[in-house]
């Protein structure tokens, strides 16, 4: 089994331009596909991001942290939502994101997480 | 033996590389485990078959022998670093999952190699690799790119298949289709550099044709009920069938002008029983209408008697599974011998190809059938800009050459 980050990547000013009223269909049809996730057994967590604009990014590599305003990469698109799932392999994992990218209508980067080391013996 | 032992293990060891490659590969789950246990058994080979004559089964024995190595050095790694996936390798010999389709190590590793979440050039490069048995230094030079970089390209999608966890399998029935379509996809992208070289070298690399018409009968094979399968290998084989005469003297010669008695009559008869059969099914797909078209071509005993209101028809079926201009395009080459130059041009004018080379080939042979010989040099000229085969831009040189000057 690996685990995969499934990270919804987009546009907030065109997510901002959804006509209000069509938002509760996307969010019925995301709850949709967390339920699917949790009945098939594969949902590790998931999670929706406030805003890029309100990310702080720190870097305590010297002596002092510093702490700046703002997201990481100075880009139009961010991540704006999450899941992580844990599925035999990536094909499991790329079905899993077609349907992902459909409920949320955004682009899903699907990513595999580091096995772990195996435990000393 | 014959004269060249070492030549004649070389040969069956590329034979039974993929057979090889994939069956090891399905036991120990790793590539580059595979390929180095098929690269020592290469070595055994080498040593004992001159001495000790072919054994009956020369895959088996490969198969047998590379096994072992790998058994081996996972038993050393073990007791060196115990490793615990090394242990896994060796004992675990559950069954593996049914794939629900058919278990052939050769399909699934085909799978694998052109599977959609690796670039395009990496599946290609994977596939002879894996499942051709070509060198690096081989793909390198079919490509025209330097082999370091052909081999970082290669460990690349090696190191993207274990760390995202492909899986070495026949994908799921409803996935199938689409996924079919990717591999035909990569067997047409390795045949076309092969048939249509790009860069000043030779004009053709039959090795990359062959290869091609090679894979494409295994899958073939592995998947008879597939018509797109059967219909991809039928157009390649009534392609490769009028490659001998297709260059003469450096170039390029057209279809009308080829010499048909050099047609090499065998592949064409396989070509056809497989058009045939996809007929038969009645299942029409991109490749087995391509096919089609191609045994209509090869059916006609002289140029003129190409039966062209068929090729229309054919490229009007295509167009409605496939809207795209360069389809449109090809329909227009036969809708100018059925309708005349005037017509064909009006429709090839409409389409958005503009620096596609044989857009501008084909606008330059209308306009010169039409007479209109400075819009046809201007089409050479732009056509000979961006085109990468040197037998072609032969062609096309000396078509310019012939147009009445304005």
């Amino acid at each position: 089994m690996t685990q995969y980050l499934l990270s919804v990547h987009g546009n907030e000013e065109e997510y901002a331009a959804v006509p209000e009223d069509q938002w509760p269909e996307m969010f019925a049809a995301v709850e949709r596909f967390n339920e699917q996730l949790r009945t098939d057994g594969v949902w590790v967590f998931a999670g929706g991001l406030e805003g890029a604009e309100t990310a702080t990014v720190v870097d305590a590599q010297g002596d002092t942290p510093v702490f700046t305003d703002g997201p990481y990469l100075e880009t139009k698109e961010h991540v704006g939502g999450f899941w992580v799932i844990e599925v035999p392999d990536l094909d499991a994992a790329l079905r899993y994101a077609t349907a992902g990218s459909k409920a949320c209508q955004g682009k899903v980067e699907v990513r595999p997480f580091q096995a772990e080391p195996p435990a000393e013996a | 033996m014959t004269d060249d032992p070492r030549a004649a293990v070389e040969r069956i060891f590329r034979d039974e590389y993929g057979r090889l490659i994939a069956s090891l590969v399905r036991r120990f789950g790793d590539i580059d485990i595979a390929e180095d246990a098929a690269g020592e058994a290469l070595v055994a080979a080498l040593e004992k078959w001159p001495r000790d004559g072919v054994p009956p089964n020369p895959g088996a024995w490969l198969t047998t022998t590379a096994g072992n190595r790998a058994i081996d050095r996972l038993r050393r790694e073990k007791l060196r670093d115990g490793k615990h996936q090394a242990a896994i390798m060796i004992e675990d010999d559950t069954p593996h999952e049914p794939t629900g389709v058919i278990e052939d190590d050769r399909l699934r590793l085909i799978f694998t190699c052109c599977h959609p979440s690796l670039a395009p050039e990496a599946r290609i490069a994977l596939t002879l690799r894996l499942l051709g048995g070509l060198t690096v230094a081989e793909i390198a030079s079919a490509f025209l790119v330097q082999e370091t970089t052909m081999a970082q390209r290669i460990t690349r999608a090696k190191a993207k298949i274990k760390g995202a966890n492909i899986p070495y399998r026949v994908p799921e029935t409803e996935d199938l289709p689409a996924r079919v379509g990717t591999v035909l996809a990569v067997l047409l992208l390795i045949f076309n550099e092969g048939y249509l070289s790009s860069g000043d070298g030779e004009p053709v690399r039959a090795e990359l044709t062959g290869e091609a018409i090679r894979l494409a009968r295994t899958l073939h094979e592995l998947l008879p009920a597939d018509l797109e399968a059967t219909g991809l290998l039928a157009m390649l084989l009534l392609t490769e069938a009028r490659r001998s005469v297709r260059v003469r003297a450096g170039e390029l010669v057209p279809l009308d002008e080829q010499d048909r008695g050099g047609w090499d009559r065998r592949l064409i008869a396989e070509g056809h029983a497989l058009v045939r059969a996809c007929l038969a099914a009645n299942r029409p797909g991109r490749y087995q209408i391509l096919a089609a078209v191609n045994a209509v071509h090869t059916d006609a005993p002289t140029a003129a008697a190409t039966d062209w209101s068929q090729v229309v028809a054919l490229y009007d079926q295509l167009a409605r599974l496939d809207a795209s201009p360069i389809v449109a395009l090809n329909r227009a080459v036969a809708v100018a011998e059925l309708d005349g130059p005037e017509v064909a041009l009006a429709i090839v004018e409409r389409l958005p190809l503009d620096g596609y080379h044989a857009w501008h080939a084909t606008r330059a042979e209308l306009l010169r059938r039409l007479g209109r010989s400075a819009d046809a040099r201007a089409q050479y000229d732009a056509a000979l800009a961006v085109c990468d085969n040197v037998a072609e831009r032969a062609y096309l040189t000396r078509r310019r050459g012939q147009l009445a000057s304005a």
